[in-house]
């Protein structure tokens, strides 16, 4: 206990307080809030009462944007909880002050994606038959324990950090956290990768892929949220904590080009996927502009080049903008997965040309409906309140991030001081 | 039943004392509450013995039965669509002019090889997987398969999220994007759950053909056969032993009941 604290003492002590705004911005933030997530409520409500035909999905795009929503939120999750990974199971004290904002975020964003999975189901009124009614088979089953897991987890590892007396167990906490988050991440790109007719997603790539979704997209909102908080609260973060964060910002959106071009390189390389790779890649329209300008030119090479250009590297303003670029990107990159993997059609009859009254064989059209996007933004916006109210009532947030407030040597804990 | 066992509660509850007079009440009120119900104990028996259905209800499907379909596409003509009619009529389904939307069980598909311009149709639904990836994906169990070899959908336990549409490499299943009335008591359908063709297992198990074999045999081609293939003297099975059959996306593995000939 003493030898943990004069480790803790020893790289430097951090103080934590809630943040203070002025009341009326804080209300006025929450208000605007509060309107996005009632108007997420009233959309669920218009979509359940009149039926899913007043929204854009349909029997051919089952699927639609409140998953996109869903899944950009759920991946980002774990991924916004890896600040805190690399703080406690890594033992990088630069990333010490940064756990708890982060495991506060992934929570926040786990609950949102959830509530808008849950609010588009066709009968959400049956929650408690999804909480009763188990088949261990279904990957999907799987991901309710996983979800409701992460959240406990996240949880008592967020008091384990906390709660003064406890920090010497929030290591071992930080580990299992870990570990559930990729497990986690696995499970929701297994959703797609276990879809053995569908062309686009029938790979286990699907699962890595998602991984290294997660840890760029929730670094992104991660660096966000924690500017934002800062600013608000007027505090001070130093370019130390945003050259690094940026720079490991810059490596997560490599490893996501990796993936996708691994992915798709291995289907092109067999001639049966050689439709649906010509579709997403070169003729699909707006999934292939989705793919090219918003996954890889925006989400991904520009921001990279701002976070490893010397010349624009660390500043909080290039941070910003490359996080927002990487946002945009990823909801591009979730978007073309999520319905353009489903536009695609079924190949019942490989190498026949098929028509139907049921669409088959044809490319299915899709255009995001208002209550959809209405319901998306709900599930953003409630995790924008979890984060303020969080940030107002508890001890997220350092005093400052300031480069001589944390540590500047920035030397790795290595046991003994 | 109950006024038996409330006699005897009364009986163990009673003051020590014998009282005949009472002994004797409560027997003549027994009596008299046999004789009231025994008649429609009665009429329970009959009415149970001469049931319609071949099958009790609460009767469990045998799993030694494979329902399944060969449809042959020599005698499936393109412009016919008598098995889509029968479908609809039967189970009560119908369009809200919304064809992206709307419900389909069973549907008409033309297929023409772009290389010999050899074309052909056929009907396609839920080809009732003998390893069906709608189950498998299923978070809640409602996609399950009968011990007969049909796929179904338990309407009380779909949570309406539609993995099982993601899944299936058929495309046989329909969302309700609508809010419906006035459906079939034998074809419960609903608002926000996921659907399918049943085989019409109500017509099955009253040891009647699916509504798309009868009406394709009585004013179509006659190229659909329904029968058990576990059983080597049914029809379907002496057929599919002499003539080639093809299943649909056999590759994948899953052993569908729905085979075709001619394909």
């Amino acid at each position: 206990m003493s030898a943990a604290r004069n480790r803790n003492d020893a790289v430097k002590k951090i103080t934590y307080s809630e943040i203070k705004i002025k009341s009326t911005r804080f209300y006025t933030l929450a208000a605007i809030l509060a309107v996005f997530i009632l108007s997420a409520l009233a959309c669920a409500f218009y979509m359940e009462h009149y039926g899913h035909y007043v929204t854009g999905m349909s029997n051919q795009i089952v699927w639609g944007t409140p998953h996109v929503f869903a899944i950009f939120l759920i991946v980002a999750a774990s991924g916004a909880l890896n600040v805190a990974s690399i703080g406690t199971v890594f033992g990088k004290p630069l990333y010490k002050p940064l756990g708890r904002l982060s495991g506060l975020l992934a929570v926040a964003l786990l609950v949102g994606g959830l509530v808008i999975l849950v609010l588009d189901l066709g009968r959400p009124d049956r929650l408690i038959v999804a909480m009763t009614h188990y088949n261990f088979k279904s990957i999907f089953a799987w991901n309710i324990f996983l979800y409701v897991g992460f959240m406990v987890i996240v949880a008592v590892y967020l008091w384990l950090q906390m709660e003064r007396r406890m920090n010497r167990h929030a290591k071992a906490a930080g580990l299992v956290a870990f570990i559930w988050r990729l497990v986690l991440t696995t499970g929701t790109g297994s959703i797609f990768g276990f879809l053995i007719a569908r062309e686009a997603y029938d790979s286990a790539i699907m699962a890595p892929l998602f991984v290294a979704m997660s840890f760029s997209f929730g670094l992104a909102i991660y660096i966000l949220i924690l500017l934002a908080a800062c600013r608000g609260s007027e505090r001070e973060v130093g370019d130390v904590v945003m050259r690094k964060l940026s720079r490991l910002l810059g490596v997560f959106i490599a490893a996501v080009l990796y993936f996708t071009a691994v992915q798709h390189l291995a289907n092109l390389y067999a001639a049966e996927h050689g439709g649906v790779e010509r579709f997403i890649l070169m003729d699909g329209g707006i999934y292939t502009l989705l793919f090219w300008l918003g996954q890889v030119v925006v989400g991904g090479l520009i921001p990279m080049i701002l976070v490893f250009r010397p010349a624009t590297a660390g500043s909080n303003r290039n941070a910003i903008l490359a996080s927002v670029l990487v946002i945009i990107g990823g909801f591009a990159q979730v978007y073309v997965i999520v319905i353009a993997g489903q536009a695609y059609p079924l190949d019942l009859f490989p190498g026949m040309e098929v028509s139907s009254s049921f669409y088959d064989g044809a490319i299915a059209s899709y255009a995001p409906s208002l209550p959809e996007i209405g319901l998306g933004l709900g599930g953003v916006a409630l995790a924008g309140m979890i984060v303020l109210v969080g940030l107002k009532v508890l001890r997220f947030l350092p005093v400052s991030l300031a480069n001589a407030a944390i540590d500047p040597h920035q030397k790795e804990v290595t046991g003994r001081p | 039943m109950s006024m038996s066992s409330d006699t005897k509660d009364r009986k163990t509850n009673a003051t020590p004392g014998f009282d005949p007079a009472r002994r004797s009440f409560l027997s003549a009120v027994a009596a008299a509450a046999g004789v009231a119900l025994a008649p429609g104990v009665m009429l329970y028996g009959i009415s149970k013995s001469s049931s319609v259905s071949a099958k009790a209800l609460d009767a469990e499907a045998s799993g030694s039965v494979r329902w399944g379909m060969l449809i042959d596409l020599g005698r499936c003509d393109s412009g016919c669509d008598d098995c889509v009619s029968a479908c609809a009529r039967e189970n009560g389904l119908r369009g809200f002019g919304r064809p992206e939307t709307d419900a389909q069980w069973i549907r008409k598909v033309e297929i023409k090889n772009p290389q010999t311009g050899n074309s052909k149709s056929l009907p396609v639904m839920c080809q009732h997987c003998e390893d069906p990836p709608c189950v498998d994906v299923c978070p809640t169990g409602a996609s399950f398969k009968r011990a007969d070899g049909i796929v179904l959908v338990n309407k009380h336990t779909c949570i309406g999220c539609r993995y099982c549409m993601m899944a299936c490499p058929y495309k046989a299943r329909s969302f309700v994007h609508e809010v419906l009335d006035d459906q079939k008591p034998h074809a419960p359908r609903g608002k926000g759950t996921v659907e399918s063709c049943t085989l019409c297992v109500h017509r099955i198990d009253a040891d009647r053909q699916p509504a798309c074999v009868e009406a394709c045999s009585d004013t179509g081609g006659g190229a659909m056969l329904f029968g058990d293939l576990n059983d080597p003297d049914s029809e379907i099975s002496k057929r599919v032993a002499m003539y080639a059959s093809q299943q649909l996306r056999a590759d994948l593995g899953l052993n569908p009941g729905i085979r075709y000939r001619n394909l």
